[in-house]
């Protein structure tokens, strides 16, 4: 069964004008951004220490990237030493030859998958069908799009673009293809299709003998890796088959154990707008008589290296996924993960993917243009990941040396409006006159740009602060 | 396939050169990294706070005495209708005096493991816990006394966990400076619980659907 990719996506400007006209989408985006915005705000607020625990998460990752090399030597010692087997892959191709020759060795032909970003960055799930091995998804929302054979469009909730009767037409006409089937007359109350998932995959954890899993943190000093979920799927995971293969990006290093006690309070409410979720596993190596016996764990670079080494966009590799840019980007919630092309959407996939994959193609190069620059992914990142300046900077990354193409024009529009803090006060007034009667977009060449979506609603301080700060140095350059 | 060594330089020494602008003779601990941030949010007595979090995740809760357990235990087994359960080895016998229920042991040092189908077919689980965390809500079990192998509170679809107030901690910093990282962890919120469909939560995917707590004064 073939997965759908990214690979030859249109770069955004393009499918975004497809992504907006979708009526549905534009309702379920808006409605689940608005949910988790509101709830991270409420718990993000009972904490009193917030912004002293944002920035010791900010100064740790720091720490961590400034001496990346002595933390993965660490940590490929300790986990060593507690019983597993650490492997290095520069590149995706690497990491799948990997993975894929591992679970050759297990002589298996299916592996059970915790969901995870770093997998499907490599598109894992392709190359091990290759080879003639099915990997199940077992997160609700990844099945739901494996099964659909779509395409995720959020990091934590990947099926935000379905709704529930979607669901349950692809859980009825899709089960029974790849295991056990939906039960007769599946409605589409939430609660059935839940349960509908349970029955599907719990034969398979129970009988599957490879695991394949991400992680959100990997402790140098201890070799402990953590995954933190929902649903018991990850648990169920890492804890009953007898093979486990992470895959783990070199930047989800932390120093030590306990500084955990920081991320443990920031990822949770950052991203599911939650205490605490509801579970999360914490293991070492291999423990006799608990857990898989073989544990293997695969330290992916892809790139990582590459935007290590740029000064101001380095800071991209802090991002522990928690989605809080995306629910909070007026961009993102009107066009929805699919307009970027990449498997990382939002702000921090328009200043991620670029890096990672170099900005030779349209999608990478169009990436940085992605956004209006608001800067309210700044103040939400519980790792304080200036996302603004990332995106100038890469903006100007993308138009050195070359003639004016798409995305000079697509900038110059965007500046004529974006320098002049009148313009920009014109437009938004224009624009809140307008709303509700007529698509809303900026005026004079401004429309080029904004052609596409709506006219976010723009904090106006933090953006002339902004602005005045970091663009004028960058125009007198030009 | 790659040689592993070629590549784990090549990825070393990647990172090393993308670093050329860290002065040489930096010690990572010479990064600074403040900690202004607390060990707790005094957000009220511990175990009011953490019955209060508990039930917020729709787990059922009963603070009881320690002479009360025995029974506290077999009204809750009853009133599930749980008739066998599987319990670590070392749970303390004292803790199943008052039901009726069947006990099964997994005891894998003494040759005594429950296989995953008898887990899939007993009707519950109950277990100790290392730490609780009262802001959060989270029971955190590390394997240790009274709380066996991972699976045991994973498969069956009822979990009931035993905490004691020394047990329970008013924060994450305290709770994470307790556990020992050699041991395999779970960290438990709630029931499992899934808001994919919609953004509506819904209680229970994989793991237990049900999880209640005997909170011993
Ligand atoms: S960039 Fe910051 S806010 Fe966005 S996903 Fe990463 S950590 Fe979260």
């Amino acid at each position: 069964m073939s997965s759908a990719t990214f690979v030859g996506m249109p770069a955004f400007p393009d499918a975004a004008r497809g992504a907006t006209g979708n009526a549905q989408l534009r309702h379920n985006l808006r409605k689940a951004t608005h949910t988790i915005r509101g709830k991270r705000g409420e718990v993000v607020e009972e904490l009193d220490d917030w912004a002293g625990l944002r920035e010791a998460g900010r100064a740790v990752k720091d720490r961590t990237l400034r001496h990346l090399d002595h933390y993965l030597e660490r940590l490929e010692e300790a986990v060593t030493a507690a019983g597993g087997t650490v492997h290095w892959a520069s590149d995706a191709d690497e990491a799948r030859a990997i993975v894929t020759r591992l679970v050759h060795a297990t002589g298996e032909r299916e592996v059970v998958k915790v969901k995870s970003m770093a997998t499907q960055e490599i598109e894992l799930n392709n190359a091990l069908e290759q080879e003639g091995i099915t990997a199940y998804e077992t997160d609700l929302a990844e099945l739901i799009v494996q099964l659909g054979d779509d395409l995720p469009s959020h990091f934590l909730v990947p099926a935000i673009h379905r709704n529930r009767a979607e669901i349950g037409r692809i859980f009825r006409e899709r089960m029974g293809a790849w295991g056990v089937p939906a039960p007769e007359g599946l409605g589409d109350d939430p609660r059935e299709l839940a349960e509908a998932a349970r029955r599907h995959l719990r034969q398979k954890f129970l009988e599957t003998r490879v695991a394949v899993s991400g992680a959100n943190f990997a402790v140098a000093d201890t070799g402990s890796m953590v995954v933190l979920e929902s649903e018991g799927n990850g648990r169920m995971c890492l804890t009953l088959p007898e093979t486990l293969i992470s895959v783990v990006g070199i930047e989800k290093l932390v120093p030590s154990w306990s500084d955990l006690e920081v991320f443990m309070q920031l990822l949770p409410r950052s991203s599911t707008g939650e205490r605490m979720n509801p579970y999360s596993t914490v293991w070492t190596g291999v423990t006799p008589g608990d857990g898989p016996q073989e544990f293997h764990l695969v330290l992916l670079d892809n790139g990582r290296t590459d935007t290590l080494a740029d000064r101001v966009g380095r800071q991209a590799l802090r991002c522990i996924r928690c989605s809080a840019c995306l629910n909070i980007c007026p961009v993102y919630e009107r066009t929805g993960g699919h307009a970027y092309g990449s498997v990382y959407p939002g702000p921090i996939g328009a200043i991620l993917t670029p890096q990672l994959q170099g900005m030779q193609g349209p999608v990478e190069k169009a990436l940085p243009f992605a956004s209006t620059l608001c800067g309210a992914c700044y103040d939400v990142c519980p790792v304080a990941i200036d996302i603004p300046e990332v995106l100038v900077h890469l903006r100007e990354r993308a138009v050195e040396g070359k003639r004016p193409g798409p995305e000079k024009t697509a900038m110059a529009a965007a500046e004529w409006v974006l320098d002049d803090p009148r313009r920009m006060h014109l437009a938004q007034r224009a624009a809140s006159s307008l709303r509700g009667a007529v698509p809303r977009r900026l005026p004079g060449p401004g429309a080029a740009w904004t052609d596409t979506r709506d006219l976010p609603d723009i904090p106006e301080r933090p953006f002339r602060d902004w602005w005045r700060e970091h663009a004028r140095g960058g125009e007198e350059q030009r | 396939m790659s040689a592993p060594l070629g590549s784990r330089e090549r990825v070393l020494a990647k990172v090393r050169a993308a670093l050329a602008d860290v002065p040489r003779g930096e010690d990572p601990g010479d990064a600074p990294v403040p900690r202004d941030y607390a060990r707790t949010h005094r957000q009220g007595p511990a175990l009011d706070l953490l019955v209060d979090r508990l039930e917020d995740y729709r787990a059922q809760v009963r603070r009881v005495r320690g002479a009360e357990l025995p029974a506290a235990v077999a009204e809750a087994l009853e009133r599930r209708g749980a008739a066998r359960v599987a319990v670590p080895g070392d749970a303390p016998g004292e803790w199943f005096s008052r039901s009726g229920a069947e006990v099964l042991r997994d005891a894998p040092w003494e040759d005594r493991v429950l296989s995953v189908s008898e887990l899939d077919a007993v009707d519950g689980a109950v277990t100790g816990c290392a730490v609780a965390v009262a802001e959060t809500g989270t029971i955190i079990l590390d394997t240790g006394e009274h709380q066996g192998r991972r699976a045991l509170t994973l498969v069956p679809d009822y979990h009931l966990c035993v905490v004691r107030a020394r047990q329970v901690v008013d924060g994450v910093p305290e709770a994470v400076e307790r556990l020992d990282p050699v041991l395999p962890q779970t960290w438990i919120s709630g029931p499992s619980a899934t808001s994919d469909i919609e953004l509506e939560r819904v209680e229970g995917v994989h793991g237990p659907r049900t999880l209640e707590v005997l909170l011993v004064e």
